[in-house]
């Protein structure tokens, strides 16, 4: 049979940084809640605090499991799926990556293990310190990562010498054009995806009347941040938008499915880009509203997609649809949290049912909007891996389709195991709720989990 | 001047394998034990041992493979498609037996199943180690500076082999482990165990060492030519001697210490005896450290953080194994 590799090598990278960036995106942010907790409940003395960041710090630790064991695939993948890719731009992508393992990896994996078993062993100011360890570890490790991925999209600091990527000026290479946008966009985005999780779960609670002190927390927490950080992530994502523009314009076309750049941008609301046609169907649109957003003027021009061949063109659908669930999920998020405020600001939170039972299923709106976000990103860049230095079809490793096809199977079967289970638990774990760490305590002297389940 | 930088990330890349082979090599030994233990109660314990630790063990091996990246893109480049099957393999067993960790105590129909995928995970994760060093040592094909053999190119006998000793090599780390962090009924079968297990390495390292010699003349040139000889002949009876102290000491119910680092030292000679044989080879038996190494300015930059990170995270990791040190009592957990 004939397996296309470069295909087979971009579904499964596609589909195993998928899986892999819901666990991160998570993880960042739920390491900075509980290192949050953790200082409150030193400084006010309050039990619920302790109680919270014990409970989610069982739900942390099933979670950041899944993000080892997935992201330990990814960094074996450049090699495996995408060999040419390594040898050509190695030396650059190569140290920042090797530094994200020296400053952040283990750092968060070391003190991981204090964070996770050193309840009752070791001094609280110590706990305290591994919390905040792991939640800076996890934030370097953003850092260093996007700032690999970003030189992918926005090369800088290098020269070609014999088809080969050679750095030249590491400040350049590390804050490169795209760098801080994606990096402080991310950074929200996890902050903000984890922020909705407890609020949907304190709304959880509160409905079925459990654990009433900490629902309130978790939904006072949970609504007061994101009704700071959700209009701050769309003001990022339009600088985002605007240095793209400047340095990717076919992919700022193609979320914009703008084709003819003579003419003013419309805002397509809803549309079907015809890729053969190069038009647009069934359009409904703002008329000029991305020339205003994109270049504060509603007659400004912007390039189109005609400008550059097709085979230079991404995917236009996919990019653009990607970036409607992205930006839908973006006003939601500020909708749904500007209200949540001012209900809290009318004293009336914690009994407007009507906001509170839809508010406990909104938990998995961030990851989409994350996933979303990166296909708009990735899908965008194409049809290169390094933009302007490297094709994803010459990127990718001598391995016959065949290879990849098998593993990929396997991939797609494993993780659909080992994920679904654990989504399982972390949902278990959330129905027995806070209360059962604090009985489960004292028997054993030290259990942040009874020894056997059943107790 | 930029030789000997390639040298010295030679140098750091051994340190990162050294250090990834012996703990993670302790810990997937737990996961290879885990079948014969008795009781839930006794693997409860036994998981709880490595339990603050693994993941931090597993880190070295993340280093191991983003140094090779850094410092040495075209071996990385020509390695990882060669030895592409049992790479997915190993990644696959990691999978299972580290979410392992969390999930058998998450479940609860489902703990048998997790008790499986540890050990099993674990097991598949150490064989497909040691099949990629067997692979290694029987050295790999090149083609216009890209990997250029078959795909199954792998797979031979001496490869297996190399797998089913590194399954044992660990099994012995994790049995001396066992030794040193519990007592009770499993430091007993540790201890009865791990002299079956001794008695196995002894017999795969005399396999492999006359093996290879007799297989790869490259090899049976650098060991067996003078002066060579005469310098590298103290590492095979160093290690009989080692063998010799770890047998005593297993039979020494006073000595919970001495098994293990006796273990380590035995990794530490056999690792040291394959650098003797494929020095300085990195794609063996073509390409050197020199010919793979990155752009000088790639190693130069990497090679400062590395020089001053690594002394704050062997600082910081010895602080934690200290903090977590003395033995697991019978029902106790940090669980
Ligand atoms: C350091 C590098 C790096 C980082 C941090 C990311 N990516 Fe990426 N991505 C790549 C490096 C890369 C790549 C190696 O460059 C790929 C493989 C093939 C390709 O076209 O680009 C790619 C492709 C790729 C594709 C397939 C696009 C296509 O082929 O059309 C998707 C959907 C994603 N990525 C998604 C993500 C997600 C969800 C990420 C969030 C973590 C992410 N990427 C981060
Ligand atoms: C191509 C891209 C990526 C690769 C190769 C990669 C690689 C890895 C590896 C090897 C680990 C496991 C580390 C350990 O053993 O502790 C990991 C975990 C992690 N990664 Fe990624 N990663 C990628 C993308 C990202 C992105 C885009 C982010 C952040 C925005 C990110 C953030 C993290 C974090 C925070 C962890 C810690 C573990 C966890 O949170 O579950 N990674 N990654
Ligand atoms: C509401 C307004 C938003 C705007 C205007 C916006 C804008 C953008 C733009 C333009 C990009 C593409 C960057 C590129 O050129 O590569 C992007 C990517 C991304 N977005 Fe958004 N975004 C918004 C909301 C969100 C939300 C709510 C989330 C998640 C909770 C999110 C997560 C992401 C992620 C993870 C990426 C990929 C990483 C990156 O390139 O920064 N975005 N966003």
């Amino acid at each position: 049979m004939d397996f296309d590799p470069v295909l087979l090598a971009r579904l499964q990278f596609a589909f195993t940084i998928s899986f892999h960036i819901i666990f991160p995106t998570f993880t960042i942010g739920l390491s900075a809640y509980i290192a949050t907790l953790e200082v409150m409940w030193l400084w006010s003395a309050r039990e619920h605090y302790h109680r919270l960041a014990r409970f989610w710090t069982k739900i942390f630790a099933v979670s950041f499991a899944m993000g080892v064991v997935s992201g330990l695939v990814l960094s074996y993948e450049f090699g495996t799926n995408w060999s040419r890719f390594s040898a050509i731009a190695g030396n650059i992508v190569g140290p920042l990556m090797g530094y994200e393992v020296l400053v952040a990896f283990f750092l968060e994996s070391t003190f991981l293990g204090i964070m996770l078993f050193g309840w009752n062993r070791f001094p609280r100011g110590l706990h305290v310190f591994a919390c905040i360890a792991v939640a800076t570890g996890t934030l370097i490790s953003a850092f260093w990562i996007i700032s690999a991925n970003s030189w992918m999209h926005t090369p800088a600091g290098h020269a070609m010498q014999n088809g080969v990527a050679v750095p030249v000026d590491w400040l350049q290479i590390i804050f490169n054009p795209s760098f801080p946008y994606r990096l402080a966009h991310m950074a929200t985005a996890a902050y903000l995806t984890t922020s909705f999780v407890v609020l949907a779960v304190g709304a959880r609670y509160l409905l079925a009347g459990k654990y009433l002190d900490e629902a309130k927390t978790m939904l006072r927490m949970g609504v007061g941040f994101a009704a700071i950080v959700a209009p701050l992530q769309l003001f990022i994502g339009d600088q985002h938008g605007l240095n793209t523009l400047k340095y990717q314009p076919i992919k700022i076309a193609a979320m914009e499915a703008h084709w003819d750049g003579s003419t003013p941008g419309d805002f397509e609301i809803f549309a079907w880009p015809d890729q053969k046609g190069e038009t647009n169907r069934y359009a409904i649109s703002v008329p000029r509203g991305s020339s205003l957003v994109l270049t504060h003027d509603p007659n400004g021009l912007f390039p189109g997609l005609k400008s550059v061949a097709a085979s230079e063109r991404p995917n236009v659908p996919i990019v653009f649809f990607a970036f409607r669930i992205m930006l839908g999920i973006g006003f939601f998020m500020i909708g749904a949290a500007l209200l949540g405020a001012f209900l809290w600001w009318r004293g009336k939170l914690f009994e407007a049912r009507w906001y509170l039972v839809p508010a406990q299923f909104v938990w998995w709106i961030g990851f989409v909007a994350v996933i979303a976000g990166w296909t708009v990103t990735e899908a965008g860049r194409q049809p290169w891996v390094a933009y302007g230095i490297l094709r994803t079809a010459d990127a990718v490793s001598p391995v016959p389709g065949s290879s990849i096809a098998i593993t990929l199977a396997l991939f797609v079967l494993v993780y659909g195991i080992v994920f679904s289970m654990g989504i399982y638990y972390i949902n278990r774990l959330i129905n027995t709720g806070p209360a059962s760490v604090a009985n489960a305590e004292p028997v054993s002297g030290m259990a942040s989990r009874p020894i056997s389940p059943e107790t | 001047m930029e030789w000997y930088i390639a040298l010295i990330w030679a140098g750091v890349l051994g340190v990162a394998v050294a250090m990834y082979v012996i703990l993670d090599g302790f810990d997937l030994g737990i996961g290879i034990l885990f079948p014969f233990a008795k009781t839930e109660y006794e693997r409860d314990q036994m998981m709880n041992t490595v339990a603050p630790f693994w993941d931090g063990n597993e880190t070295w091996l993340v280093l191991g493979g983003g140094g090779l990246l850094a410092a040495f893109p075209t071996a990385y480049a020509i390695l990882m498609p060669a030895f592409y099957l049992p790479v997915i393999a190993m990644l696959l067993g990691l999978i299972f037996r580290g979410v392992a960790f969390e999930f058998r105590w998450a479940g609860r129909r489902s703990k048998k199943f997790w008790n499986f995928a540890f050990a099993a995970g674990s097991a598949l994760a150490a064989a497909a180690q040691g099949v990629i060093l067997g692979a290694l040592i029987q050295g790999v094909k090149v083609e216009n500076g890209a990997f250029g053999g078959g795909h199954f190119d792998f797979a031979t006998p001496f490869a297996f082999l190399c797998g089913a000793a590194v399954v044992v090599g660990y099994a012995l780390l994790g049995a001396t482990w066992l030794m040193m962090k519990t007592d009770g009924e499993v430091a007993r079968l540790a201890r009865a165990h791990a002299k079956w297990l001794l008695a196995a390495v002894i017999v795969f390292m005399g396999i492999v060492s006359l093996w290879t010699p007799l297989a790869f003349p490259r090899i049976a040139e650098r060991w067996f030519s003078l002066p060579n000889f005469i310098f590298f002949s103290p590492v095979p009876l160093v290690t009989a001697l080692v063998a010799f102290v770890c047998w005593k000491s297993l039979a020494d119910e006073r000595r919970e210490v001495l098994p293990f680092l006796c273990a380590i030292a035995l990794f530490f000679l056999g690792y040291s005896g394959l650098v003797i044989s494929n020095f300085p080879y990195l794609v063996p038996p073509t390409l050197t450290v020199w010919q793979t190494a990155a752009a000088p300015a790639s190693q130069i930059f990497l090679l400062l953080g590395t020089l001053f990170m690594l002394p704050i995270i062997l600082g910081y990791t010895g602080f934690v194994y200290w903090l977590f040190r003395g033995k697991i009592r019978a029902g106790e957990g940090y669980h």
